[in-house]
């Protein structure tokens, strides 16, 4: 069955009723390619034609909904509607959920309630740490150590400090932060901040985190550790000055970003003065609510879910390797994230792949030029110096199956195969 | 396979592909690698950046040789030898 499938079913049997798996609603985003003829009379279309099974298996960023957010977000519609700034009752019930939800983060994350701030994305949560963090060490001096494969959104913000301000430092070919340029470049003067991200959420591959924050701690650098990809499926440590999160990446609702501040560092607001200090407007209750709650669920399932979604990525990368011809799996093979693989195809174009997988049922992303509305590749795969082009990328949602995964890698050969027959590159 | 003297017919080879999304610029070179002798220098000019990226790790797959990489208005101008 579909993870998508399930985790409405689920959702839907703690309100009223129990409507089967779901299926107006999936059949309303879906429409099945039989519904182009006409239904005999009688015929209700209660079960959607085999082609309509969809296998979700791109939840980078934006996942499923866990059943428990979904619910948590509906009850938080009713209680937490209010404006929480209000010294009302009702604005009071808001203030209640809202500091409820940051509190929860703050035990998942080991922080203090008032050291996490809500944020209208993660993008803006990245853009926010970078921009205010340097800021508030302008006096210090404004170069910004990256690694070569942090988000864009980090990339960007370091940019924004100044120009030249940002020190990029190189990856291996695994997309692995090198440590020794690392800690050169933070050490050097005039290095107002450092960013390292946890994980890399397009190859999965784990950074030396703990190694990198000693560096930065030693040269008396903050560290701003994007855990974006890494939240809700794995420890992620104490080892950073500033944490930025995700809540759509762990199963919570997207328009949540998270972005926590050790007490004693140091940072000066970007925006016009508001309330909410650090982002200007403050965050959807009913989402905040959720995003907690989700994060709770993704902690609490994590050893289970690690085990199942690990051991299919082991064998997505080995049956990759050996089924689909000139293929590279890219990232670290054991340091890396329970659930997200990539690889690249040669001479294959990853807009056709994509489409083609689609086609069959499989939601995938890539990293490929083509498939962007940029022009340029993923700088990441660009990073490692892998092959950029007929990349595909999978991050398995909780409640993946086997089935899920194998039925893939049994479509996966013959669609590479029919794009490269289309390009004529046998023998090349 | 015979010893080099630069391309098929003694000077040296390039490939155009301006103006193609890759994969096609790797593609049109790995046909001119296939069509060549080994130690053939082989030219590709592309204008797709990620060009940039790909020839050189379908170099590395194939064990061809990265010679040279530039860029010039635009136009990228990569050299590799074959194996």
């Amino acid at each position: 069955m579909a993870t998508r499938c399930q985790h409405r079913h689920t959702a839907s049997t703690s309100g009223s009723g129990a409507p089967g798996c779901g299926r107006a609603d999936y059949r309303a985003g879906v429409t099945p390619q039989h519904d182009d003829r006409p239904a005999p009379a009688g015929v209700t279309h209660a079960t959607p034609p085999e082609a309509a099974v969809r296998t979700f298996l791109d939840a980078g960023g934006r996942a499923p909904l866990l059943p428990q957010a979904r619910a948590a977000y509906v009850e938080a519609l009713d209680q937490g509607w209010a404006d929480p700034r209000r010294l009302h009752t009702e604005g009071r019930r808001a203030r209640m959920l809202l500091d409820g939800a940051r509190e929860a983060i703050a035990s998942v994350v080991g922080a203090r309630t008032e050291d996490v701030d809500l944020a209208p994305s993660h993008t803006a949560a990245l853009h926010s740490a970078v921009l205010t963090a340097a800021a508030g060490r302008r006096r210090t001096g404004s170069q910004v150590v990256v690694s070569a494969v942090e988000r864009a959104a980090v990339l960007a913000a370091a940019d924004r400090v100044g120009a030249d301000a940002r020190l990029t430092v190189p990856v291996d070919g695994l997309g692995r932060v090198n440590l020794d340029a690392f800690t050169t470049a933070v050490a050097r003067p005039g290095v107002a901040l450092a960013a390292l991200q946890h994980a890399n959420g397009e190859v999965g591959t784990l950074q030396p985190v703990p190694e990198a924050y000693d560096a930065a701690r030693r040269a008396g650098v903050p560290l701003l550790v994007d855990a974006g990809a890494s939240l809700g499926h794995v420890a992620v440590g104490p080892e950073w000055d500033l944490l930025a999160g995700d809540a759509g990446d762990w199963g919570g609702p997207a328009g949540i970003g998270v972005l926590v501040t050790r007490r004693g560092v140091r940072r000066s607001p970007d925006r016009p003065d508001d309330e909410d200090r650090w982002f200007p407007g403050g965050v959807s209750v009913p989402a905040a609510l959720s995003a907690a709650v989700a994060l709770q669920v993704a902690e609490a399932s994590r050893p289970t879910d690690d085990v199942l979604r690990r051991t299919l990525v082991d064998r997505v990368r080995h049956r990759v390797g050996a089924d689909v011809p000139d293929v590279e799996v890219v990232g670290d093979p054991v340091e890396r994230l329970p659930h997200v693989v990539t690889f690249s195809c040669l001479y294959v174009d990853g807009e056709a792949l994509v489409g083609g997988l689609d086609a069959l049922g499989f939601a995938v992303g890539s990293g490929s030029a083509c498939t962007s509305s940029a022009l340029e590749p993923s700088h990441v795969l660009a990073a490692m110096g892998v092959l950029t082009h007929g990349n595909v990328r999978l991050g398995l949602p909780r409640g993946v199956t086997a089935q899920d995964v194998d039925r893939f890698l049994v479509a996966l050969p013959a669609v590479v195969g029919q794009v490269r027959d289309a390009f004529g590159v046998a023998g090349l | 396979m015979t010893a080099p003297a630069g391309g098929a017919h003694g000077g040296p080879v390039v490939v155009d592909a301006r103006g193609l999304r890759c994969p096609a610029p790797v593609i049109r070179l790995a046909r001119a690698a296939r069509d060549s002798p080994a130690g053939t220098e082989l030219t590709v000019l592309a204008t797709d950046p990620a060009a940039v990226h790909d020839v050189p790790a379908w170099a590395r797959m194939r064990g061809h040789e990265l010679v040279s990489s530039a860029e010039d208005d635009g136009v990228h101008t990569i050299t590799v030898r074959t194996r």
